[in-house]
Order: structure tokens, then C-alpha cells, then sequence
């Protein structure tokens, strides 16, 4: 825990798998989760819809006031939440990968630390320490493997999955939270405004071949997250090795066929 | 006599300290919330809740009722006539002779209760209880012999100094036991706060033979939802905790407690006592909560409960099965301040142990406590051609399917029951999709703010559409539309699918053949029998098969909790020993084949129990096996 630190923690609104109705996002939930555990001065923000109810989801976590960036579903919100996060002017910054519900591109944590010029860590796990200005936070691997990483403050960082559970919403704090709505200027999301939606068809799905042979190839191929598989460090080893190594791979890439 | 002037002062005295001492514990009860009662005619039907409703509970122990009545209703009778004879000083004979009277039978019930206390069982409490019988002889003994002279059997003046100061001693020791102990806080308290907790009951329609059992909704708007202290509690459920007479009938029902879990229905209670009155649960001397320590609980009553008093894990043993409400003969409602405290564990602290919070989110979620898709509700019924309501709007019957629906294992009796009512030309119709979670599961859990809406949301499905009746097989579904839909406006006339079947056979619009099979036991649902009072229906069905009900030791009213209310399933507290196993060899003390139930979640515990084990099955299911078709 870190009293002195200054986190915001960016809710969306989540879509439940099964019944399609509006909940906390999971991902959100997590990284709000993981910010309360960081420290006591979370700022919690939404940009969107003041009377969205599923924003009370959150509160019941235990939060005493959520901020809301009114604006239209027709709005770009980077532009909004960079002037919010400048006056803010926190430490940290949390969101969920992608959101679950509306465009779901997961480009806002990018735009918004392009925008604030500040680093942006994809998928972190856990916040593990945070000394004198810089962050060591781990990110999550496929497979649940694991990667440190040391990051200046203030930076953004999406909350990935297989980051703690988020604790449970209670109705009472829920109820009595307010919710401080925060007039901004409204940027319309050109882009948006000249796409043309239309419902998603359902595709007939390819049947799946079977490819692994045992139970342990099943579960790595359902446990699977499509991302560079592996790897061994080879920057410190002798240059022959070095080489013999790179030879390999282009020889089981056949890019180079084996003297 | 010498010194006859001490006993007028000394009785005098005795009472106005009582009087104090009552003042001070009705402070401590008024520490409680408001809750309006009528005072007059609660006080006018004390007497009677006393002789009919609380004395049939004792009954039930035939050796203590005798005892009781011997020597409570002795101490009552004594006690007016020594305030005239000895107090006032009424000169007479006749007086004289019926306080002999009282005394002599105040006097032989105390040596029933020192008899029963030299070996007393692990349920009773020991400690300032262990010599109650004593203080009880000395009362009536003293008392017997300072009024033979009044009587004239003795001269006056008998006996010397040193009677009458040996005399004077266990008078004062009596006295103060029966009467400064009633209301200072001796083991004789239960006279005092039992007989206003009789007059002051939050639950009147219990007497008379009535059934209250749905739980009460709370204000979502308060700005502390549930109990964190014990001031939080009504102050007639203060008043309720200090009745308790530490019998521990309740322990010995109580299944979470011969589980193992860290619930003792007794000690909870105390501990209830420990919190209002402030102090530690040093002084208490009955059984523990099994592996936690005696000693180490303190509370005040403005201190929250589950910091340092109670732990939350006791809170979340209870099955909500009702035993311990069933057998209390204080009429103590456990269940009540159960939920109460769970309620704020759950909507204020977001503290639901175990799969609680998945549970709960769920059911906001997807209104069915696994999270399957609302969609997909009435997929078992793909090829049961069944009406909807949605379509037909009205029909005689609505079937209630409950969550069953989603359980393979419950679809198999849901199906077996529409087979029936296929086979009697019931005119059904079941909500299909529409139909939401009963809120049951949410409501045990504490989480009252789901269950409220969830009880809205079928309220207002069920207002659409026509129907003289709701029917379902899941007895906890049953318990809410009957009982506790009411609340918010829903009022229908529901029945369990025994009862309705039963009346199906009654009017033969159902045949059956003769069930062929072996011992055929009957386990009853919780939420069946004590919670709505059905026995009778399950078995007349069973026994129209020729079916001679092999009857466990723990049946009907006493009969022991499967382990699956309450959400004691969902919160999962570790004990030495799951209640299922242990009901299952109830099942098995009695030589049967075959366990019929009437309730889901009865059946999915029972048939949790591992293999080799008595066959399980709904009595719907028993019923089919043996139906006779008819052609149409
Ligand atoms: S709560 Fe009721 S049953 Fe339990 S010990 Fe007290 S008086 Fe007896
Ligand atoms: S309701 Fe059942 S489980 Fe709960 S305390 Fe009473 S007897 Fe024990």
C-alpha cells in the first residue's frame, strides 16, 4: 500500500457473456481492484453516461465517489480524459485491455499515452513495488508465465485477465456512493461518425480438427494465448553459440537447407 | 420466633433490589431498534402462550415438563403467598397450609431438577446452572419450615437461635437466587425476560398453533443495512437472546454443530447476551463452538459483532434448517438474527465467504446462481409440449420449474412431475424463460437487496397472467411464493407438488400400481416440513403405494437438515464431517432401499454421498415408475 500515491482507474461498462446485459467489466473490475490494493487515493473515472447504474457495481467495491465524464456515446473520449488526466495529474493510470462492450479496440490506453506521452504497459498482473519514481510491475505471459518489468512514473497500464479478482460489490456502499458528474467538452469521434454499423451475421463456424494428441496438447492448445511462443536469451552467451543458434533457426525455417 | 422482623424487611429489600435489577435489564433490552408491539395484549396472552405454546415445546421432554411446571409454577404460587404471609404478615391458617402447599410441590420438582443435574447432559449447561437445584431446595426448604408455625402445625417460637439463623442464611440465599437472579442475571433470568419475551414475541402469529417463518424484509434505504451490533438488533430480539434458558435443545438439533462447523445455536445466543449486556463469554459453561476456545469472545453493544465477539464463519454454518427455532422452548428465533447479521456481512462489507459473491453476481447477472444463459431457462422443456404462459395467458396451474431447470439430475424430476400432471389432464402452463431465481439462495446469503428484486421481477411476470394456483417440486421456491412474496404485494395460493399430487390420488384423477421395490424411507425437507408445515402429504402418497414408510429416528418435525439450505453449500465452511454423510446414515440406521425425497437440492446432497449407499430418489419420480396410463 502506498497512501501517497496518486492512481485513476478507468471503468467502462462491461456486457455479461451469457445475458448480454450491462454489468462491471471484468477487466475494469481488476484494475480498479488492483489500484484499491495500491493505494487509498484511487480516483475512479468513467466517461460516458452519468446515470449508467452498472457504474454503482463499481462503487459497491468500496468506493465513495465515481467521476463521470458526461458525454455521448457519439463522443471520442481520449481527447476528454486527457484534459481530465491532466488536471489530475496522477501517478497512475489503470484501464482493462479492451473494453467489452461499443468499439472494444482496445486502442484507448495506446491513444491515451501517446497523448500524454507517458509509457504504457500492456497486460500487467500485479503492481509489485513502486520506489522512487519508477514501478515494478509484472506482466502476464501466455501460460501463466510472468515478466518484470520497471516503468518511470507516471505511466498507463491495461490490467490483464489473470490479475487478482476483483473484490466483491456490496449493495450498501453501492447505493450511497455519489456520482460527480464532470461537464467536459465534447469532441466527436469523426471516425465513428463515418463508419456504418451494421449487425454482426452469425458465420457458419469450422469444425475443428483434433490436431493434439494427448490431454496435456489439448489443454496447451485451449490454455494457448496466440503470442511468441518460448525463447532463450542468447544475448550474453560467445559468439559462436550466438551463431550456431541463428544457423539453427534458419535451418528449422528452412530458410537455408542443412549442408 | 426471634428476629421476625428480618423477614418482612428482608423480602422488602430482596424485591425492591429485583425491581432495580429489572430496570436495568429493560434498559439494556431498549438498547435495541424500535419495533412497535402491543403492550396489553401481549401482556392479557402471556398466561396463555405460556400454558399452550411454550409448554407443548417442553412437553416434548416429558421429565423436565413435569419438572417444570412442579417447580416454576410452585415458586410462582409460593412466591405471592410468602409476600402475603411473611411479607404483609397475613394471619392465616388457611394461607398458611396452601403456602405449605406450593412449597412441597416447589420442593419436589427441585429435587427432579437435582437429580437430573447430577449427571446432566452435554447439551445443558453446567457452571451457576450446577446450583440452581440447590438454591431452589433452599427457597422451598426454608421457606416450608418458617411457615409451619404459621400454619400451627409447630409451635411458634420453635427452634432456637441458631435455626432461625441457619433459616435466615438459605432464605437469603434463596431469595436472592430466585429473585435477584431473575433479574441481575442469574440462571433465574429466564423466568423474567422468557415471560415478557412471551408477551413481546416479534413473530405473535407463532402462538396458537400459527407458522411464521418467512423472513422479514429490510428497508434497502437505511443507511446501515443488516446487524453489525448487537444495538442494531430489534429490541425485542434483545429481549428474545435473554429468555434463553441454555437447555440446549437447539445444540442438539443444531446439524452444523454435530458437523463439526463452528456453530453452537446456544452459544451464538449467549454470545448474543454477552454483546448487548457487554463483557466477555468467560462465564458461559455450556459446549463450545466445535475448535473455537471458550474465553476469548467480548463484545459491547455498540461493538460490531464480528470483531471480536463472533466469528463470520459461525454465521455462515447455519443451513437455515430451523431445528433450533423448532425445539426452543424460549421461542428464540436463530434464524432470524442469523440472516440479519448476514445481511450486513453481504450488503455492507461485500464479505459472502466462499462462492457467495460469484453466486450473488450471477444472479443480478443471469437471475439463475450458476450464470447460465436466461435464454436457455426452459430448454428442458424442448420436448415436453408444455403451454407457456406468454402464449396462453391463463391457465388453472402454473408450474414454478425454479432453477432446477438448468440441473440435468433436477430435470429428471421436473419431468416426472409434468408426466404426472400430463397423465391427471392437469391444464398447466409453465413462465418458461420469463421465470426468474425464487431469490431464496440470495435472501439466506443476506444479500435481501437481490432477493427483493428478483421478487419484484416475478412478481411482476406473475401479474400478467391467470392462474388458481402455483405448484413446484423445489420446496425453497414454495417457501418464498408463499411466504415471503407477501411483502411486496404477491399473494397466491401455492402448493408443493406432494400436496398437489396428494390431492390428484384423493380426487383419483392419478392410479398407480403397487411400488414393488424394498425399504422405501422418507427424508423430509426443511423447508417443507418445519418452515411450512407439509408432513403429512409426502407420506399419504407414499402409503397409497403400499408403501410402509421405514421412519428415520430423526423425522417429520425433528428431521435432520440434508446440508443444502441456507447456502451452506455455497459458502462451504470446513467441518469435520459434511451433514449430507450424516443424514445419510440416518437413512441407512433404518434399513432402506430407497430415500424418497421432495426437494432438488435434498436430492443433490443425499446423492453427493458416496457409493455403496440407499438408492435416492423425488417422490415424483417413485410415482412414475408406477404410474397407470390411461388412454384418453
Ligand atoms: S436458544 Fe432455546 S433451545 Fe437453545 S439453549 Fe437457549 S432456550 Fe434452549
Ligand atoms: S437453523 Fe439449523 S443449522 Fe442453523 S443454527 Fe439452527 S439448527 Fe443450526
Amino acid at each position: 500500500m502506498q497512501p501517497d500515491l496518486k492512481l485513476v482507474s478507468l471503468l467502462s461498462t462491461g456486457r455479461h457473456p451469457k445475458s448480454g446485459r450491462a454489468c462491471r467489466a471484468n477487466q475494469d473490475s481488476r484494475a480498479l481492484e488492483l489500484a484499491m490494493k495500491t493505494s487509498s487515493q484511487v480516483t475512479a473515472v468513467h466517461a460516458g453516461n452519468p446515470d449508467n447504474n452498472v457504474l454503482r457495481q463499481y462503487a459497491g467495491m468500496g468506493l465513495k465517489k465515481i467521476a463521470v465524464l458526461d458525454l455521448p456515446e457519439t463522443a471520442d473520449p481520449t481527447q476528454s480524459l486527457k484534459h481530465y488526466l491532466d488536471e489530475q495529474s496522477p501517478d497512475i493510470v489503470l484501464t482493462g485491455v479492451r473494453a467489452e462492450d461499443g468499439e472494444s479496440s482496445g486502442m484507448l490506453p495506446y491513444l491515451l499515452s501517446e497523448k500524454l506521452g507517458w509509457a504504457m504497459v500492456p497486460r500487467i498482473a500485479e503492481i509489485q513495488s513502486i520506489e522512487n519514481g519508477k514501478a515494478k510491475v509484472l506482466q502476464a505471459l501466455p501460460r501463466g508465465q510472468r515478466r518484470l518489468i520497471e516503468v518511470d512514473l507516471p505511466f498507463i497500464a491495461s490490467v490483464d485477465n489473470s490479475a487478482a479478482e476483483p473484490r466483491q460489490s456490496a449493495f450498501g456502499p453501492a447505493s450511497r456512493a455519489t456520482i460527480e458528474t464532470i461537464s467536459t467538452e465534447i469532441f466527436t469521434d469523426e471516425a465513428l461518425a463515418g463508419w456504418q454499423l451494421s449487425a454482426a451475421r452469425k458465420r457458419p463456424k469450422r469444425l475443428k480438427i483434433a490436431k493434439a494428441k494427448t490431454a496435456a496438447d489439448r489443454f496447451k492448445a485451449a490454455t494457448a494465448k496466440s503470442q511468441s511462443k518460448g525463447g532463450t536469451l542468447i544475448k550474453d552467451k560467445p559468439a559462436s553459440e550466438q551463431a550456431k543458434a541463428i544457423f539453427d533457426l534458419l535451418v528449422t525455417e528452412s530458410v537455408i537447407k542443412q549442408p | 420466633m426471634a428476629l421476625e422482623w428480618l423477614h418482612p424487611v428482608l423480602i422488602a429489600a430482596v424485591l425492591v433490589l429485583a425491581a432495580i435489577g429489572a430496570v436495568r435489564r429493560v434498559n439494556l433490552w431498549r438498547q435495541g431498534q424500535k419495533e412497535p408491539v402491543d403492550i396489553v395484549g401481549g401482556l392479557l396472552a402471556m398466561p396463555g402462550r405460556y400454558m399452550k405454546d411454550l409448554h407443548d415445546v417442553v412437553e416434548r421432554d416429558k421429565y423436565m415438563s413435569k419438572t417444570h411446571v412442579a417447580t416454576g409454577g410452585g415458586f410462582v404460587l409460593s412466591m405471592v403467598l410468602i409476600v402475603l404471609v411473611h411479607g404483609l404478615g397475613v394471619d392465616s391458617k388457611l394461607l398458611g397450609w396452601a403456602l405449605l402447599a406450593s412449597l412441597a410441590m416447589m420442593f419436589t420438582g427441585a429435587v427432579f431438577v437435582y437429580l437430573r443435574r447430577r449427571n446432566p447432559p452435554s447439551r445443558l449447561s453446567k457452571g451457576p446452572w450446577m446450583r440452581l437445584p440447590k438454591s431452589l431446595l433452599s427457597f422451598a426448604g426454608a421457606f416450608f419450615i418458617l411457615t409451619l408455625p404459621l400454619a400451627g402445625v409447630l409451635p411458634e417460637g420453635t427452634g432456637g437461635w441458631l435455626l432461625t439463623l441457619v433459616l435466615t442464611v438459605l432464605v437469603i440465599y434463596g431469595l436472592s437466587e430466585m429473585l435477584l437472579g431473575m433479574t441481575w442475571g442469574g440462571p433465574m433470568k429466564h423466568a423474567f425476560a422468557g415471560a415478557l419475551h412471551l408477551a413481546f414475541h416479534r413473530r405473535p402469529e407463532r402462538f396458537g398453533g400459527g407458522r411464521s417463518t418467512g423472513l422479514k424484509p429490510i428497508d434497502l434505504g437505511q443507511p446501515v443495512l443488516g446487524v453489525q451490533k448487537p444495538s442494531d438488533f430489534k429490541w425485542n430480539q434483545l429481549l428474545g437472546f435473554d429468555a434463553c434458558v441454555q437447555c440446549g435443545r437447539c445444540e442438539a438439533v443444531c446439524p452444523a454443530f454435530a458437523a463439526g462447523q463452528p456453530l453452537n445455536p446456544k452459544k451464538l445466543i449467549q454470545d448474543m447476551v454477552v454483546g448487548f449486556a457487554g463483557g466477555t463469554d468467560s462465564h458461559y459453561a455450556g459446549s463450545p463452538y466445535p475448535g473455537i476456545d471458550i474465553g476469548s469472545a467480548s463484545g459491547g453493544p455498540h461493538q460490531p459483532i464480528t470483531e471480536g465477539l463472533v466469528t463470520p464463519d459461525t454465521l455462515w454454518s447455519c443451513t437455515t434448517c430451523r431445528a433450533c427455532v423448532e425445539e426452543c422452548p424460549m421461542m428464540i428465533e436463530h434464524v432470524d438474527a442469523i440472516v440479519d447479521m448476514r445481511r450486513f456481512m453481504t450488503l455492507e462489507k461485500g464479505s459472502t465467504p466462499g462462492k457467495g459473491a460469484e453466486v450473488l453476481e450471477n444472479l443480478i447477472a443471469t437471475d439463475n446462481p450458476n450464470g447460465f444463459a436466461p435464454a436457455s431457462r426452459s430448454n428442458w422443456a424442448a420436448d415436453q409440449n408444455l403451454n407457456l404462459m406468454s402464449e396462453v395467458k391463463e391457465a388453472e396451474v402454473l408450474f414454478w420449474v425454479s432453477d432446477g431447470a438448468f440441473d440435468m439430475r433436477s430435470q429428471r424430476i421436473i419431468r416426472a412431475f409434468v408426466k404426472l400432471l400430463k397423465a391427471a389432464n392437469v391444464d398447466v402452463a409453465i413462465l418458461g424463460n420469463e421465470e426468474q431465481d425464487s431469490g431464496d439462495l440470495a435472501r439466506r446469503l443476506g444479500d435481501d437487496a437481490t432477493f427483493q428484486q428478483l421478487a419484484r421481477n416475478n412478481i411482476a411476470t406473475l401479474s400478467q397472467y391467470r392462474f388458481k394456483k402455483i405448484v413446484t417440486t423445489d420446496p425453497h421456491a414454495y417457501h418464498c411464493l408463499k411466504n415471503e412474496y407477501g411483502d411486496f404485494g404477491g399473494n397466491y395460493e401455492v402448493f408443493h407438488h406432494t400436496t398437489y399430487l396428494n390431492e390428484l390420488v384423493q380426487q383419483d384423477r392419478l392410479k398407480f400400481d403397487q411400488f414393488q421395490g424394498g425399504k422405501v424411507t422418507y427424508h423430509d425437507p426443511c423447508y417443507l416440513g418445519r418452515y411450512n408445515g407439509e408432513y403429512e402429504a409426502p407420506r399419504e402418497l407414499l402409503r397409497s403405494l403400499g408403501i410402509e414408510i421405514a421412519e428415520m429416528e430423526r423425522s417429520g418435525f425433528r428431521s435432520r437438515c440434508c446440508g443444502g439450505g441456507g447456502g451452506a453449500p455455497v459458502t462451504d465452511i470446513p467441518g469435520e464431517q459434511r451433514i449430507a454423510d450424516m443424514r445419510m446414515e440416518d437413512v441407512i440406521a433404518t434399513d432402506a432401499e430407497l430415500v424418497a425425497v421432495g426437494c432438488q437440492q435434498c436430492t443433490a446432497m443425499l446423492e453427493g454421498v458416496v457409493e455403496p449407499r440407499p438408492e435416492v430418489k423425488d417422490i415424483s419420480e417413485i410415482l412414475i415408475d408406477v404410474l397407470i396410463e390411461e388412454v384418453h
